[in-house]
């Protein structure tokens, strides 16, 4: 689901982009982590891998199909930075060049099906590896994850649109509509996911990221029959990686979206024409269920139209600053837990 | 979708749009939906200068109108959802030929439809008139990080190849007599996700590789100039500025 433009108005399209460069700044110091030297190379084309198998069609009911994500598969298969590089990248390519997805609205699909998709997969796929061991458990907990990411970007999109959409729904219908269609989507996206890995696991188990630790230690049998067990397992930095931007991007996002909240309806009550028609036609008393369309409406309105723009360039340009800060301090933290670490890594040799 | 897939939303030209930096044209695009999108819906004949805009950029470069429409068809599951909202619509409705609709799920079906069009147009028109490639390196002037840049060149670039190897596979599946009719055949298709994934990842350590030997350092080498000279800054900015002097001219008169 790719979002065009005048999906969502230009505070909230804005105030989206300033999340997911954030996210991405954080991912492509982490994907250095997760894939060293080799970066760009393998991100390309695990990028290209989420292109193609998005394209991938299945059967989820009676006649209709839905497709892919790919945000929870790739962040199983290739470590959750990387997922959100690749499937940015994706979006990213698919804006510029295939005119999909608006280009005003990239932060917005980057931020939903890069950054939701792929953390809220990575985090319940980890919360479930981590209490229960083995290959089994990583397949199980796969469908869990891909399952469960589907809804809960379809939620996070309905939550945006809740906040700065330009068409008139109420919030429930959208919620449950959105929500049942997508857990069906949702249960195919999770068997597709969970085979996918479980084949990844019988052929190259050592390629599926999200089950490093069960990668058994390496036996070397001499010809003269000495047994040699390495025990040079590649130690996962997962744990404490994944741990910082999972609590940081969420609680970032949540003040975007809040600031978007209270900005957009100033930016966007009064010249687009839906509360002003709802005025006029004399129901705006059924404002009363979303309470925010009205007072804001009561004030502009009266006064003439004029501090409505400001207003609206006025809350974009309060958007960004502090979007930007959250960038900053994001890209502070990221350097200064990089150093600690790397200090720790030399340290360890 | 197969093999040269990307290659045909570009179509070779040199004209003056053509030859613009690909940064500038960039720019171009993104201002002109900012502004688009920054429009009141009940200006409509606001969104008609846009497009006459459009047009007339289409015009410069040359892009036929069929081009342009079967290149739109991107659009078509947000038409499909643009219209169902009149019918899902709250708030007053109004009765025509027979049908129950929300007024203002009309209205916010036009804004929808009139913005995104616009945009998927100036997409469209920004990629056929300029090399992906090029549009890459522009948006690396603009201060994309390289890193991202690069991995979507290498996207680019091995794109066909695994749309091939995933085409392929669905060859040799469909010849084995299979079609997905429903959920007891996704573990198919999985699999065949699986074996594309592994292809791809090892395909990826071939090419890291191959870089290696090449003295592959981390950072490709840009050989294009793509310096602006402050002229084409002007002529790229025509666009976003001819429609923000639309958007500030209903202003003045609104």
């Amino acid at each position: 689901m790719h979002v065009p433009d005048g999906f969502f108005n230009a505070a909230v399209s804005l105030s989206a982009g300033v999340v997911a460069a954030a996210g991405v700044a954080v991912c492509l110091r982490g994907a250095r982590r997760e894939l060293d030297d080799r970066t760009a190379p393998m991100a390309g084309l695990v990028a290209a891998f989420v292109f193609a198998v998005q394209m991938l069609n299945f059967p989820v009911a009676a006649g209709t199909s839905g497709h892919l994500l790919g945000g929870a598969l790739a962040a199983i298969l290739v470590g959750p930075y990387t997922a959100v590089l690749c499937v940015a990248v994706v979006l990213l390519v698919q804006g510029f060049f295939f005119a999909d997805g608006g280009l005003t609205a990239l932060g917005v699909n980057i931020t939903l099906m890069g950054v939701v998709a792929v953390l809220v997969g990575w985090g319940v796929f980890r919360l479930i590896t981590r209490s229960v061991r083995g290959r089994g458990a990583v397949v199980a907990a796969s469908f869990v994850a891909a399952l469960v990411s589907v809804p809960a970007t379809a939620l996070a999109f309905t939550l945006l649109f809740w906040i700065g959409g330009t068409a008139p729904i109420e919030i429930g219908t959208v919620a449950a509509a959105m929500g049942g269609v997508h857990l069906l989507i949702g249960i195919g996206e999770g068997l597709i996911t969970a085979v996918t890995v479980s084949t990844v696991l019988a052929i190259r188990p050592d390629l599926v990221y999200g089950a490093r630790e069960l990668a058994a230690p390496l036996v070397l049998r001499g010809a003269s029959g000495d047994v040699t067990v390495t025990s040079e397992s590649p130690a996962p930095p997962a744990p404490v990686a994944a741990r910082r931007p999972g609590w940081f991007l969420p609680a970032g996002i949540a003040v975007a979206a809040l600031l978007a909240g209270v900005v957009s309806f100033y930016a966007s009550s009064s010249p687009d024409g839906l509360e002003r028609v709802a005025e006029d036609k004399g129901f705006s008393g059924q404002a009363a269920d979303h309470s925010l369309g009205e007072q804001p409406l009561a004030d502009y309105g009266d006064v003439g139209g004029i501090p409505v723009g400001v207003a609206g360039l006025i809350g974009v340009g309060v958007t960004l600053a502090v979007g930007g800060g959250l960038f900053f301090t994001v890209r502070r933290r990221d350097e200064g837990s990089g150093r600690g670490e790397d200090s720790d890594r030399k340290a360890s040799v | 979708m197969g093999a040269g897939h990307h290659h045909r939303l570009h179509r070779p030209g040199d004209t003056l749009v053509h030859r613009l930096p690909p940064q500038c044209k960039l720019v171009a695009v993104a201002g002109f939906a900012l502004v688009v999108v920054a429009t009141p819906r009940e200006w409509f004949w606001a969104f008609g200068l846009y497009a006459v805009l459009l047009a007339a950029v289409a015009a410069a470069a040359r892009v036929p109108a069929g081009f342009l429409l079967r290149r739109m068809v991107v659009e078509v599951p947000f038409v499909l959802f643009a219209l169902a909202i009149p019918f899902i619509g709250f708030g007053e409705r109004v009765t025509f030929m027979g049908l129950s609709l929300s007024v203002a799920g009309l209205w916010a079906a036009w804004n929808i439809l009139a913005k995104a069009t616009l945009g998927v147009v100036a997409s469209v028109l920004l990629a056929a008139t300029t090399e992906p490639r090029l549009i890459l390196l522009g948006a690396q002037r603009l201060r994309l990080p390289p890193m991202l840049v690069q991995i979507a060149m290498f996207m680019l670039r091995y794109l066909d190849v695994i749309l091939g190897e995933m085409r392929r596979m669905r060859v040799a599946r469909e010849s084995r007599g299979f079609v997905a009719r429903d959920v007891r055949h996704i573990p198919v298709i999985a699999r065949s996700a699986g074996a594309l994934f592994i292809r791809s990842y090892e395909r990826g350590e071939r090419v890291h590789l191959a870089m290696l030997s090449r003295g592959y350092t981390g950072s490709m080498p840009v050989i294009q100039d793509l310096s602006v000279a402050s002229r084409q800054w002007l002529v790229a900015g025509m666009l976003p500025g001819a429609a923000l002097a639309v958007l500030l001219g209903s202003w003045g008169i609104a």
